[in-house]
């Protein structure tokens, strides 16, 4: 091989040809109008692997233009591998402005968590899914779990949530948490933590969840009824922490458990690693924070 | 004290660079060219071309010494690659009787006309390590054939005159040929559409069904009728013209799996048939989708589903190694949110075990149950 | 101009982002009921096909979506070569088989479940009505509500279809089944997904 790039291979401007584009745009069309049904649509092959967010990035590609603001995260963060590699390839392949600031974006692309920061009218969320199918792991079969939605025959899924409560005295699932979108379809909503659920339910916000492996598609509209299945004598309940952010002193967020040593030291801290940065900025300290902070959105290493 | 984790950009920049270095590998041994590829690993080249559905040598080449000879990465970068190719039109269907074949065999008969050919093969090779070969001993110029080839009649067309096998299988006159890279799945599938999909299907997955098809996993008696490996003509068909088009030709392995069949409520007793279309020289995948094709035909002719290779959405649906590896090696990006959620749970459920299995003393109650 | 002119003429001048700007308002309007997203006019089809019509056309249409024509449309070889051209989307044999249904003239139009209503199973394969309304506020109001919409939300299209509150019920009874109307507007688009439920003021 020369050294000399040569033009064995040409990619088209951001990616995605038009006519996958219109393809993808269709199905989102119609996933708004049917609300946490999932439309089936071609999906393609992308430069990154199946299961690492392809549906996520097909959406993102087939709805950005040259006015948006992406900001991407992965576990809540914008500086995991994969956030950062996502938000790369839009970078170079549209040319779009990128940021870490949730209210300053105006389309979010997510995997595993929904920010803390409330999000407006005119946002869109886009979720990475990997495996769409609520019913999925009652039903491996697609034949079947598509008569389910269609006759709206939800009866395994209950039977399963309460065998839960009868075996191990709760509803055993923490993420992944089925919810019924606007009394009709039960939908997935990616593997957030049940405790992003109520922020999905009559959101501003515009959400899509793209998965590509699996090849649907499926919204939620803003203002949308979106309910956490569960019984009257065992309510939907979501997760709660002992203490604050150990950074920011935030209560009331998902924190993840970071070791410190290994004698069992460890401490919590916001996963949403952007508001726990603006409210460090704003001057919150939690027990642990160190004196002199990073500043805030800054996404290089500090050195 | 500590400080969140930052630079996962400059990371990657650092993996990468260390990925390019370790690829070039000593830079004393000479890099590897693309023909060399093309010539010398033409076989490994015909599986990136045939599981990444892009008949391209140069591209399959490069995309073999860019994935450092990791064959489903390979495979990878050319799926991802052709996904962004225009679409001009579909060709006309290939003509494998006309083929030019180079390799030719059948364990129905003895011989037949155009006769038994054996071709570039490893059969019958002993699989004993060539020292010759590893201090780069030349390889003689092979003989010519002189004169013209007899034609090769297709193996199944021979047993259809008497009847006594299916016929090749007639799809509707406006039946218009699916495109699984158009188009979602759908099950249960039309065969052209599953056809499809197994002939981009990964080859190991294919040979272990294939093979548990023969250990008793739904035996469905295969012999193979025809084997043949050749240049195929590809046309196209273009409305503004009265005949078809010639685009070149393309190297195919075919495989034609002959069943026995005892009849069933759907199909009278004949032989059935398998049908493996690989692009390239690939025998081994040829012959393993045509036992799985056999095996996956079990509702059309009435037999009864008895195991994994007869099970069309379990095999189509994780026949893919593309989209196998992808979700496979997915679990190593992080998922410390769901972790933590299910650590949470796990915590909580521990504490009420213990409390059940040693319960605390009265005055102690209270606190436990927390 | 002759017909061969015309159906070259009037495309995106910038099909990547032309596309992209008319899609974004068709998907904010079905996201948001009752809103009105401004649109430029960014196509230039033939008479009596709209610029917003057209645009929208251009960016949803292609050789995966036959098309349907009303009769104010379909009388049109201009406009059939012009879709032709710029899309590539054959004309559907009836108007059950469409993906997408243009109409020039609603008040004049069939009636809404001759279009493809989708299945239970696949309720997504169902025709996308693309309305040309001279504009959305001469019309009888209507008060809508749904996903999508806060509290309601109102419109009040002009020209709609005969009896088009009656047939709205209709579909919504359909779910989740039916068909989505886009209304077409020289200032934008606004629309109509099958969730949302119409109450005629003061009705």
């Amino acid at each position: 091989m020369t050294a000399q790039p040569t033009d064995i291979a040409t990619y088209n401007f951001a990616y995605l040809d038009e006519q996958t584009k219109r393809m993808i745009r269709r199905a989102i069309l119609k996933g708004i109008a049917i609300p946490g049904y999932q439309v089936p649509f071609a999906s393609r092959e992308m430069p990154m692997p199946y299961g690492w967010g392809t549906g996520g990035v097909q959406v993102t590609a087939s709805i950005i233009g040259p006015d948006d603001v992406l900001k991407v995260i992965d576990q809540g963060a914008d500086d995991t591998t994969n956030a950062v590699s996502i938000r790369a390839f839009f970078k170079k392949v549209a040319n779009v402005a990128v940021t870490t600031d949730t209210a300053a974006a105006t389309i979010i692309q997510t995997r595993h968590r929904i920010p803390e920061h409330p999000l407006t009218a005119g946002q869109v969320l886009v979720y990475q899914v990997p495996i769409p199918e609520p019913l999925r792991f009652l039903e491996p079969r697609e034949t079947e779990t598509r008569k389910m939605h269609a006759l709206e025959e939800y009866g395994l899924m209950h039977v399963k949530l309460y065998e839960d409560i009868a075996k191990h005295g709760r509803i055993a699932t923490t993420y992944a948490y089925p919810v019924k979108v606007e009394g009709r379809y039960v939908m997935d909503p990616s593997p957030t933590p049940k405790f992003d659920n109520p922020k999905m339910h009559r959101s501003p916000a515009l959400q899509l969840f793209g998965a590509g492996r699996e090849k649907r598609i499926y919204a939620v509209p803003p203002f949308t009824d979106v309910v956490s299945l569960d019984f009257e004598d065992h309510p939907f309940e979501v997760q709660t922490f002992d203490q604050p952010c150990a950074l920011c002193a935030a209560e009331n967020v998902y924190l993840d458990e970071v070791i410190l040593d290994d004698h069992g030291g460890h401490m919590f801290v916001c996963s949403d690693t952007d508001y726990c940065e603006k409210r460090r900025a704003d001057g919150h300290r939690g027990h642990l924070a160190p004196e002199t902070d990073l500043a805030p959105g800054n996404m290089e290493p500090a050195r | 004290m500590y400080v969140a984790v930052k630079g996962g950009e400059a990371a990657i920049a650092n993996a990468h660079s260390l990925l390019a270095d370790r690829r070039r590998g000593d830079r004393s041994v000479p890099a590897l060219r693309l023909d060399q590829i093309v010539e010398q690993l033409a076989l490994g080249v015909d599986r990136v071309m045939s599981e990444g559905s892009l008949y391209d040598r140069e591209l399959a080449a490069l995309a073999i010494v860019q994935a450092r000879g990791d064959m489903i990465e390979a495979i990878f970068l050319v799926r991802a690659y052709r996904t962004t190719l225009p679409r001009f039109g579909y060709s006309s269907p290939i003509d494998t009787s006309a083929m030019l074949v180079e390799r030719r065999v059948s364990a129905t008969y003895k011989d037949l006309p155009g006769g038994q050919l054996l071709g570039p093969t490893f059969d019958y090779t002993h699989r004993l390590l060539d020292p010759e070969l590893a201090a780069g001993a030349d390889v003689a110029e092979p003989l010519q054939r002189t004169g013209e080839a007899e034609a090769m009649p297709r193996v199944s067309a021979i047993l259809a005159r008497e009847g006594l096998i299916e016929p090749d299988g007639d799809m509707p006159q406006d039946h218009i040929p699916g495109d699984i890279t158009r188009e979602p799945l759908e099950f249960p599938m039309a065969r052209d559409i599953r056809l499809q999909a197994l002939s981009r299907g990964d080859e190991g997955f294919l040979l272990a069904l294939g093979y548990s098809t023969q250990r008793g996993y739904a035996r469905n008696h295969p012999f193979v009728g025809e084997i043949r490996i050749g240049e195929v003509q590809l046309e196209l068909d273009v409305p503004e013209l009265p005949f078809a088009v010639p685009l070149g030709t393309v190297r195919v392995t075919e495989c034609q799996m002959v069943n026995q069949f005892k009849g069933s409520a759907k199909a009278p007793p004949q032989f059935t048939r398998g049908y493996g279309l690989v692009f390239g020289q690939s025998e081994r995948k040829a012959m393993a989708m045509a036992l799985c094709d056999r095996a996956l035909r079990a509702s059309e002719l009435g037999e009864d589903i008895v195991a994994a290779a007869q099970d069309e959405e379990f095999v189509i649906s994780h026949s893919d190694n593309v989209q196998a590896t992808g979700f496979v090696e997915h679990l190593k990006l992080p998922h410390y949110v769901d972790f933590q959620a299910e650590l949470d749970l796990v915590r909580r459920m521990r504490a009420e075990y213990e409390a059940r299995e040693n319960p605390p003393k009265a005055e102690e109650k209270k606190d436990a149950a927390e | 101009m002759d017909i061969a002119a015309q159906s070259i003429e009037g495309g995106f001048a910038d099909p990547v982002f032309n596309a992209q700007t008319v899609f974004r308002a068709v998907m904010d309007a079905m996201a948001r009921p009752g809103t009105v997203q401004p649109l430029p006019a960014l196509a230039r089809p033939p008479a009596p096909f709209s610029a917003t019509s057209g645009a929208i056309a251009l960016a949803l249409c292609d050789n995966d979506t036959p098309l349907w024509l009303d009769p104010a449309l379909h009388a049109s070889a201009a406009i059939g070569s012009w879709l032709g051209f710029h899309t590539g989307a054959p004309l559907a044999n009836t108007s059950a088989d469409a993906h997408f249904a243009f109409v020039a003239t609603p008040a004049e139009m069939m009636a809404l479940d001759g279009f493809s209503q989708g299945t239970q199973d696949y309720p997504d394969r169902s025709t996308t009505l693309v309305l040309q309304v001279g504009d959305l506020v001469s019309g009888t109001p209507l008060l809508l509500e749904g996903p999508g919409i806060e509290t309601n939300a109102t419109i009040a299209p002009a020209q709609m279809p005969r009896h088009f509150v009656e047939q709205w019920k209709q579909n919504n009874k359909r779910f989740p089944r039916g068909v989505d109307i886009v209304l077409a507007t020289s200032e934008g688009v606004a629309c109509l997904p099958r969730t949302t439920r119409i109450k005629t003021m003061g009705a």
